[in-house]
């Protein structure tokens, strides 16, 4: 298949591109949620992202908190952004960073006014931008704008055998046209750690992603009061076939392909050398590592699932791929590539790599995905320890 | 090119997935080597469910499971060629 060199997208003020053109309002702490949903009821074409954090966080946690804020704001599928704390300094962090983009950004505190006299002038601001971003229009964009997150979940043995290195095989083909690429799950990958750090590029990457896993590793031996097998793998996982962590941690790793990753990200860190594939440190929890891959600025996911989860991202088109049959067939509405016809050898490889391209690129072009149509818009913050 | 009712990911692996909806107790699978293309047969000892792993040879208490050609594990319970195998008797050498 020839490959598109092209994609219709957003184009921002930053260089960047979007597949989206959200306008979002963003609640600083979770206080401030009432308040953010109120704006996106009155006004059409916003859309508020709840959460459940931002009060009483300290150090990297509250770090990775205002990473997390700034890099949803800062996504390229994201036009605008309002952004609603209870007191006036986090909130103002938060618009400072955002507005470095050049887009639209506005922040309100609700101290000394209260929900309803900030929901009056947040709303005013929000018909603004809703107003202002729907003119925008589609672009011919260059395939190298894209940047391409993934993640698998719900995984059984026919992720491991198809629907991941499926999503390998897209790497492969895509990489040459210099996209961004972003894989994480860092609990997912034990068993396969060795493995996993000598396709670092570099002996510098190698040994970030080393430490990364380890100091992983290291908490989970300290936290752990029984047998870890229960909760890894998934009671979903063991019902589709998977045995062990390690056997879990091989079918994941087939979602890079033969490509060696360039550095090791923070969570929520945007990567800062350039095109190429890229680790980063993330949960394994489908919503949690989609939210910081989006604030990292990854503008468009690649799920692969065996059971069939059913995630979605507010701002991030989670675009879902199955190679077990009975998934494809039984959540259907769930399914935005079905690769099940490699395990009966009527595809192979190289045409569900095809396949799913097409769909991507679809996604990319304004096609709802699955999880968008049906709602799915999972905003989770990853918490790293209890609060202050 | 035939459907296969089993594939084996890499030569060296001693375990095979079902890729059929459930395989019949003695039934002979047929066994697709991914990395080398040929096909083996392998009876399947019972009913064995889409997903789940089947044993390409006997195996005794304390041997490792290679898929992938990888380390997946260790038998805890003595498999059988044929059988199914699963967390009843197999388990990670990770915790």
């Amino acid at each position: 298949m020839e490959i598109p060199k092209t994609f219709l997208g957003y184009k921002r003020e930053n260089g960047r591109a979007g597949t989206r053109n959200h306008v979002i309002i963003l609640p600083v702490d979770d206080i401030s949620n009432a308040c953010a949903e109120a704006v996106a009821n009155n006004i059409k074409g916003t859309i508020a992202l709840p959460h459940s954090y931002g009060r009483l966080q300290f150090g990297a946690d509250l770090e990775l908190h205002f990473r997390t804020m700034i890099g949803t704001g800062k996504n390229p599928n994201v036009a605008a952004v309002i952004v609603i704390g209870i007191e006036p300094k986090w909130t103002k962090r938060i618009v400072d960073e955002i507005a470095k983009t050049g887009k639209p950004v506005e922040g309100f505190h609700i101290e000394r006014t209260g929900d309803i006299g900030t929901i009056m002038k947040a709303s005013k601001k929000a018909q603004e931008f809703s107003q202002w971003a729907s003119e925008i229009q589609r672009e011919e964009c260059p395939l190298s704008d894209l940047w391409i997150s993934v993640k698998c979940g719900e995984s059984d043995t026919t992720s491991g055998l198809a629907s991941n290195p499926t999503v390998g095989n897209l790497m492969e083909k895509l990489e040459p046209f210099g996209v961004h690429l972003c894989f994480g799950e860092t609990s997912e990958l034990t068993g396969a750690e060795t493995v996993c750090a000598a396709r670092g590029s570099t002996p510098e990457a190698k040994d970030k992603f080393m430490k990364t896993w380890s100091a992983y590793n290291d908490f989970i031996l300290k936290e752990a009061t029984n047998d870890l097998s229960e909760s890894q793998p998934t009671a979903g996982n063991i019902a589709g076939g998977l045995t062990t962590i390690e056997e879990k941690a091989f079918g994941n790793f087939q979602k890079i392909g033969n490509l060696k990753f360039i550095d090791v990200l923070e969570p929520a860190e945007e990567p800062k050398k350039g095109k190429g594939l890229y680790f980063m440190d993330t949960s394994s929890a489908a919503a949690e590592c989609v939210t910081l891959q989006a604030a990292g600025g990854f503008n468009i996911h690649l799920f692969p699932t065996g059971q069939g989860n059913i995630i979605g991202n507010p701002i991030e088109p989670v675009v879902k791929l199955t190679a077990n049959p009975l998934t494809a067939k039984l959540m259907k509405e769930h399914v935005d590539c079905d690769v099940s016809k490699i395990l009966s050898r009527e595809m192979n490889l190289s045409q569900a790599g095809d396949e799913l391209i097409k769909t991507m690129l679809r996604v990319a072009n304004g096609r709802l995905t699955c999880a968008e149509a049906l709602g799915h818009k999972e905003f989770v913050m990853t918490k790293l320890y209890r609060s202050a | 090119m035939s459907q296969p009712d089993l594939i084996i990911h890499d030569e060296k692996d001693n375990v095979g997935v079902v890729v059929i909806e459930m395989t019949k107790k003695g039934q002979e699978c047929n066994a697709w080597i991914m990395e080398n293309d040929k096909t083996i047969k392998v009876s399947s000892t019972n009913e064995v469910p889409l997903g789940h792993k089947i044993a390409l040879q006997d195996l005794k208490e304390g041997d490792t499971i290679l898929k992938y050609g990888h380390d997946i594990g260790k038998v805890v319970k003595p498999i059988k060629k044929g059988d199914h195998v699963h967390v009843h008797n197999v388990k990670t050498k990770k915790w």
